[in-house]
Parts: C-alpha cells; sequence; structure tokens
C-alpha cells in the first residue's frame, strides 16, 4: 500500500478541478454573435481563380468524390508572325464544384499545377436546396475575394524555392548551356 | 378571522417557496454546471444570461402532447408524478426558516414531530418513480423501478439514524427545537452524521453519482423513460423540490438553520443561505464524480454509511449522558 495516495484523496481531487473549472473563464464559442477566429488555411470554400485555369483536368481526376465537373473548349490564336504555327487555346466553359459531396480534403488545392485554386475561410454559406450547394465558376471566382495572404514564413526557415532559383540566376551571369 | 389569515398566509408562502425554490435550484444547476465544464450554459431564454431558460422549459412542456403507452397500467402511470412531487411540497410545510424580522418563526406548522413528519414525507416521494418504473410497462423502466427500490431500502437506514442521532442530542423531534438546541460544537461533534445524512439524500434524490435508477447510458431513463410533456415536467420539479427540501433539512439538523449574527432579524435570510449552499454541494457532486455501479451503490450503503450512522449514534449517546 505503500506509494498509494489516501483514501479519498480523488473525491478531493474531483471537487478541485471541477471548482477550478468555475472560476475561470468557458471555452465556448459565442458563433452567431461573435465570428470565429479562424486560423489561415482554414478549409472554409474552394475559390477558383479563373484566369489560372487552364482546364487540365487534374483537379477533376484527382478529386475521391467526384465533385469538380469542368467543361471547356478549344480555341484557335491565328499565328502573329508570317508563316508562323497557330496556337491553341483551352477556354473555360464550365466549372462547378458541388459542395454536397465535396469531402475538404484539399487535394484538388494540391495538384492544381497553376495555383488556380485556393481555400478560402469562409464557411456559411448553407443552403436550402441541396442543388444550390453546386458553386458554378462564376460564385467560385467571387469566393477569391475573400482568400487571405499567404501565411508569413517562420523566422529562420528555408528560402521559398522561386526566390531561391531567382537569386541563383541574378549572382550568375549567364545559364549554362545558353551560350551556344 | 385572524386564525384563518394566517394560515392562508403560511399556506401561500410554503406554495410559494415550492414554485420558486426549486426553479432557483434547477437555474443555479444550469449555469454552474456549465461553467463547471467551461461552458456558459442557457444564454438566449430572457435576454440576460439564460435566467428564463426554466420557464420557457415550462412551457414547452405545457405544450406537450401526453402520451400513455398501452402497455402502462393506467392509474398507477398517471398518479405516479403527482406521488412524485405533493410529498416535497408537504414536506416544505414543517420545515422552518426561522425568524422574520422579530416575527416568530418561518414556517408552515411547527409540528412536535417535525423530523420524523418530513423523512417520511421524503421517503413517499420515492414512492413516486417507483410507481413510475414499475406502472410503465417497459423493461429499462422495470429494472429502474427496481433499483430505486434497492435504493430506497440501502439508504433510508442510514439517513434515519444519522437524523436521529441529531434529535438524540438535541432531546426533540421537533425541527424548530432542534434548530434552537443546536451549538457550534455539534459541527464537529456530528460531522459523521452531517456526511452520512447527506449523501444518503443525495442517493434518495437518485441525483448523481446515485443515479444509477436513471443511469441514461443503460437505462435510457430508468422509471421516466415513457414520460413526456406535464408529466415528466412534474418529475423534473420533485428532484429540485427535493434537492431543496434535503438542503433545508441538512441546514436544520446539521448547520443550525438561521443560527448566525442578528439571527433573531434575518434568520431566515441564514436559512436560505444554507439552503442554498447545501444546493451548490448537491450540484457540485452531481458534475465532479461519475455514477456508481448498481452494486457500489449497495455497498456503499451498508460497508460503509449504515457503519458510520451507529458509530455517530454511540458518539452522540455517549455525549448526551455524559
Amino acid at each position: 500500500m505503500m506509494g498509494r495516495p489516501m483514501y479519498g484523496v480523488g473525491l478531493l481531487q474531483g471537487l478541485r478541478v471541477t471548482l477550478r473549472n468555475m472560476t475561470r473563464r468557458s471555452v465556448t464559442a459565442h458563433y452567431p454573435d461573435v465570428q470565429p477566429d479562424l486560423p489561415p488555411r482554414s478549409r472554409g470554400v474552394i475559390a477558383l481563380q479563373e484566369e489560372n485555369c487552364t482546364s487540365c483536368m487534374l483537379c477533376a481526376r484527382e478529386c475521391p468524390s467526384w465533385c469538380i465537373i469542368i467543361d471547356s473548349h478549344k480555341e484557335t490564336i491565328p499565328a502573329t508572325t508570317e508563316g508562323g504555327r497557330d496556337r491553341s487555346l483551352n477556354v473555360l466553359d464550365r466549372f462547378d464544384i458541388d459542395y454536397s459531396i465535396c469531402m475538404y480534403c484539399s487535394i484538388c488545392i494540391e495538384v492544381c499545377p497553376f495555383d488556380a485554386l485556393h481555400w478560402s475561410p469562409e464557411f456559411a454559406y448553407a443552403e436550402g436546396d441541396i442543388v444550390d450547394l453546386t458553386h458554378d465558376m462564376n460564385r467560385l471566382r467571387e469566393w477569391m475575394w475573400t482568400v487571405p495572404a499567404p501565411q508569413a514564413l517562420d523566422p529562420g526557415a528555408e528560402v521559398p524555392k522561386e526566390i531561391a532559383a531567382y537569386e541563383a540566376a541574378q549572382s550568375s551571369p549567364e545559364i549554362p548551356g545558353m551560350a551556344e | 378571522m385572524s386564525d384563518l389569515l394566517d394560515i392562508v398566509l403560511r399556506c401561500v408562502i410554503v406554495v410559494g417557496a415550492f414554485m420558486t425554490l426549486p426553479l432557483l435550484v434547477g437555474q443555479m444547476e444550469h449555469k454552474a454546471m456549465a461553467h463547471m465544464q467551461s461552458r456558459v450554459g442557457p444564454m438566449k431564454a430572457g435576454a440576460f444570461h439564460g435566467w428564463a431558460q426554466l420557464v420557457a422549459d415550462g412551457v414547452k412542456f405545457a405544450q406537450k402532447e401526453s402520451i400513455i403507452p398501452a402497455a402502462a397500467d393506467n392509474a398507477v402511470f398517471r398518479l405516479a408524478p403527482a406521488v412524485a412531487l405533493v410529498p416535497y411540497l408537504v414536506a416544505m410545510v414543517a420545515i422552518p426558516l426561522g425568524p422574520f424580522f422579530g416575527q416568530t418563526d418561518l414556517i408552515g406548522q411547527d409540528l412536535d414531530l417535525g423530523l420524523f413528519f418530513v423523512l417520511a414525507a421524503m421517503s413517499v416521494g420515492v414512492l413516486g418513480s417507483l410507481m413510475g418504473g414499475l406502472g410503465s410497462g417497459n423493461k429499462y423502466s422495470y429494472i429502474g423501478g427496481m433499483r430505486v427500490a434497492a435504493q430506497l431500502m440501502s439508504y433510508e437506514l442510514p439517513m434515519v439514524l444519522a437524523a436521529a442521532s441529531v434529535a438524540m442530542a438535541a432531546g426533540t423531534l421537533s425541527l424548530v427545537g432542534i434548530a434552537n438546541a443546536w451549538e457550534p460544537w455539534w459541527l464537529l461533534a456530528q460531522l459523521p452524521g452531517l456526511i452520512v445524512f447527506f449523501t444518503a439524500g443525495l442517493a434518495e434524490l437518485q441525483r448523481p453519482p446515485f443515479d444509477a435508477p436513471m443511469a441514461d447510458a443503460e437505462l435510457v431513463m430508468g422509471p421516466l423513460t415513457e414520460y413526456g410533456g406535464m408529466r415528466f415536467a412534474m418529475f423534473l420539479l420533485s428532484e429540485y423540490a427535493g434537492i431543496v427540501v434535503l438542503a433545508a433539512l441538512t441546514s436544520v439538523l446539521f448547520l443550525g438553520g438561521w443560527a448566525g449574527p442578528w439571527s433573531d432579524q434575518v434568520g431566515w435570510i441564514w436559512s436560505l443561505l444554507k439552503i442554498v449552499v447545501v444546493s451548490f454541494l448537491v450540484i457540485w457532486a452531481r458534475v465532479a464524480y461519475p455514477r456508481l455501479r448498481e452494486d457500489q451503490v449497495n455497498a456503499l450503503a451498508w460497508k460503509v454509511l449504515v457503519p458510520l450512522a451507529l458509530l455517530q449514534v454511540t458518539l452522540t449517546t455517549f455525549l448526551v449522558v455524559l
């Protein structure tokens, strides 16, 4: 029995913990009255930077719940120089995300090669009809205005690779292989 | 004529206390329990910190349909809530609150057998949930009813023994007499009795941690499973009225009732204050402790509380004889 606390100590501890809790501020979030203070990168709603989208379909194909629908058509830009080749360009006709089946896994945002998809912390888009949970590209574009600026890097973090590459290019006057 | 007026006035006061004090305790439970769990509790009803939550609950209960299960024993089922609630009203008649601005004791009726009367009434109150359990025609209710019966058998004895110890020390069964005879050193001499009485009272009221008859994880809601609307509200009210009666009885028997500075003027305030403190203890125990298993409930009564109460009675006997 050595080392075991005295009989009944646990009972007093229970009383002490609950009383201490009562003297402290509650942790309740008073949501409708007070807006929540969400951390950056909160997964509220997916915003579409339509101008960046090349209709590559990567997001639609990676989506585990198949909630992204993309339609596009090809337009031809005539060659600007004599004897040049015509350029073809994908133009987005339709980009829908059905939030009634989206599972907020963030794979589409990770996979997008052109940073056309972003998380916005907005979460209050409940609807009376499930059909209205499908946001079209105009609505998804509007969410872009609510996307916060990227989170600042931690102090002492590695230099981002874009900046590292730029600085490397500045320091070496010639890029090897380009001289010929 | 003035006698009649006196009686009517006392009745009005008792009924008024019966309608308000349990609600105050209920509201205190809502808020104190919430803050002990780092929540805020009701905030909307009544605009200021949800003060009208229980009024809103009452309105909701009153609107609900009264349902009697086909398998229920009709008469018993309908009578049970009244049997649970009315005894506490009856008990309140005999509980003194002390001097009221120089007037005589604030009490419905001073009985020579007041202690006996109140304890008897409290036991009848428990029969209400027993009737509800056996009359509902539901197996969960039935098991809950059996647990109520077991709990009633176990805890009646230590409660009465602890109360008897105080009655012996005071030499009277009148609650006013006991409170007048109370002396501060009884706090120490009657401490085991106080603990036994309070714990047994909790069990009698089926308050957590002694809510094995309700045990919502195993028995849905025990004897109250089939109840809804006003009948359920009456059971709920009887629970809080029971807390008030237990708190009042504890303070009269063990805490000196209205003893305190200027008690001949504001004795009733001291009484109410002690009732609130003891009610808070009841709520505190609910938040702090998990539910006892059915065998633990009975083991605690027979192996701890009854011996403790007997020791207390023996001790009091010695003190009285000396």
